[in-house]
């Protein structure tokens, strides 16, 4: 009879407990409209910077390409010639493409390279239906001319990534929940849509 | 509006009981619909989750979207089926699910009941309809003419079996002391005290039986998809699958009607609240039960078959026959 009465006690305890869940804060976020908060030294997508002269940083020198440890990073250097300058150094990368589906986001790209040229930006959105449209090249990676320019990784306040240019500025007036999908990345992939990369 | 009463009155009854059945439906079916949201709703809150939420303002055009996929699917029908039977067996559900409302009252206006049929002998009808209801299940499983579905239906068939016999019982104690089988007298029946107190095992075995004869869980074995991928209606698509669909949230209402006509007073007002309709205090009974039923699936795993059986045979009926005995001894020495 105890061990009844036991049960029963057992069973009042889960009607209470499914009756009580109804009134908990859900933790549910509804992804599309409202977006999670991430860290401030987040590693999401690439990008490859300018200086303030609008010239490229990257010079083609390939040790983001060897310090890669998912041999995600491809680079084809080339000579700058003097009336067609795209870097004030020596070289430019000719070619510069990031797989990103082999991309771990270790950041380690990012710390061998010696003109701050490549940074990984908040952004984490790169869903698509081609495999090949995942191997970001020049013209999805490198920011626009008018991006303006950021601080060094290095020098950045508080490690906050909030240095990427025109990311920068819209990062730091943003609100959480509007999300990152208004950083430069954002905006270039949104207009543009490209495919296969060439 | 008196002359809109002139009118219905002057109608021939078959108009009147044709207007009356349209009306009818268009209710089931869209509480129907909405009992569905609603239930996908409380689960999803008992479950730390939203629920739909993305079909219309809180999810309110869900059911809308869920017809509409259920129309548009494929109509199959497997090689090993049976034909005729296999389509026949989702509307042998569905008809008998909607049938049983004609005797159903609702509420009351002035003396005159607000039913398609007054029918003195309610409860027996209503028990015979709803009993046919099981052929659906079982001649839909064996029609389709493979394994799982099978296992379904025989488990339908004996689940419903063992567990009509103790609801019967448990009627029984109600007819006892309303002294009637009129749905509407057993309301009257009610007026100072609701069933619910005097017949509370009886009360108790009802939900129990109830629960297992719409095959919800934790008795849902005929549909159980961990053992049965869906039982029953496995090989059923599109409307099909939807009118055992519909059929069972149907039967899910009647349920609730039928405890609130029996047991909770039916459109009586309890504390003397009698300013609110009749048929408001209906409404809230039975959605209080159904909310119950949700609140049941959140909480309760599903039984095993064979403590399913037991419980029904060895506990659930010996346990009804005795609340009989002891209700009618009582009714009988008080005079």
């Amino acid at each position: 009879m105890r061990k009844h009465l036991g049960n029963v006690g057992a069973l009042l305890r889960g009607f209470s407990i499914t009756f009580s869940y109804m009134f908990k804060k859900r933790p549910t976020i509804e992804y599309p409209s409202v977006k999670k908060k991430h860290a401030p030294r987040f590693h999401g997508l690439h990008e490859l910077r300018r200086y303030a002269d609008t010239k490229e940083r990257c010079i083609g020198c390939e040790l983001c390409s060897s310090a890669c440890p998912a041999n995600a990073i491809t680079v084809i250097g080339a000579e700058n010639s003097p009336d067609d300058r795209h870097s004030p150094g020596e070289r430019f990368a000719a070619r510069y493409e990031i797989d990103e589906l082999r991309c771990i986001f270790c950041g380690l790209c990012e710390e061998a390279c010696p003109t701050d040229a490549i940074v990984l930006t908040p952004r984490f959105e790169m869903a698509d239906f081609r495999r090949g449209s995942f191997v970001y090249s020049k013209d999805r990676l490198l920011v626009p001319p008018e991006a303006g320019v950021g601080l060094a990784p290095d020098e950045r306040p508080n490690g906050i990534p909030s240095d990427l240019g025109m990311v920068a500025q819209v990062k730091s007036t943003m609100e959480s929940d509007t999300g990152y999908d208004a950083t430069n990345r954002g905006i270039i992939l949104k207009t543009q849509r490209r495919g296969l990369a060439g | 509006m008196d002359a809109l009463v002139a009118t219905l009155n002057a109608a021939p009854l078959w108009l009147v009981i044709l207007i009356k059945s349209a009306l009818l439906l268009l209710v089931v079916v869209t509480t129907f619909a909405y009992a569905m949201l609603f239930e996908r709703k409380i689960l999803g809150w008992m479950q730390l989750r939203p629920g739909p939420n993305r079909v219309g303002p809180w999810g309110l055009l869900q059911p809308a979207a869920d017809a509409a996929k259920l129309i548009l699917k494929e109509d199959l029908t497997p090689k090993t089926a049976d034909p005729l039977i296999y389509r026949l067996a989702p509307f042998i559900s569905l008809i008998t699910a909607f049938a049983v409302y004609a005797v159903i009252p609702f509420g009351e206006n002035n003396g005159s009941l607000w039913a398609i049929g007054d029918v003195n002998a309610g409860i027996l009808l209503l028990m015979a309809i709803s009993s046919i209801g099981v052929y659906g299940i079982s001649l839909g499983g064996w029609a389709s003419g493979s394994k799982y579905p099978l296992l379904g239906s025989v488990r339908a068939t004996a689940q419903m079996i063992s567990y009509e016999l103790s609801m019967s019982m448990s009627f029984v104690g109600v007819l006892i002391l309303a002294g009637t089988t009129s749905l509407a007298g057993i309301v009257h029946a009610q007026a100072s005290m609701w069933f619910f107190i005097p017949q509370c095992f009886g009360f108790l075995i009802y939900v129990i039986t109830a629960v297992a004869e719409t095959n919800r869980t934790p008795f849902d074995l005929v549909e159980a998809e961990t053992e049965l991928v869906g039982g029953f209606h496995t090989e059923y698509s599109g409307l099909r699958f939807g009118s055992f669909f519909i059929a069972e949230y149907v039967n899910m209402l009647t349920v609730a009607c039928i405890a609130t006509l029996l047991f909770l007073g039916g459109w009586n007002a309890p504390f003397g609240l009698t300013m609110i309709p009749g048929i408001l205090w209906f409404v809230m009974k039975v959605g209080a039960f159904l909310f119950f039923y949700m609140w049941l699936r959140a909480t309760l795993p599903r039984f095993r078959y064979d403590r399913l059986m037991a419980f029904g045979w060895k506990i659930l009926l010996p346990a009804a026959t005795l609340n009989l005995i002891i209700t009618a001894l009582i009714v009988a020495l008080r005079g």
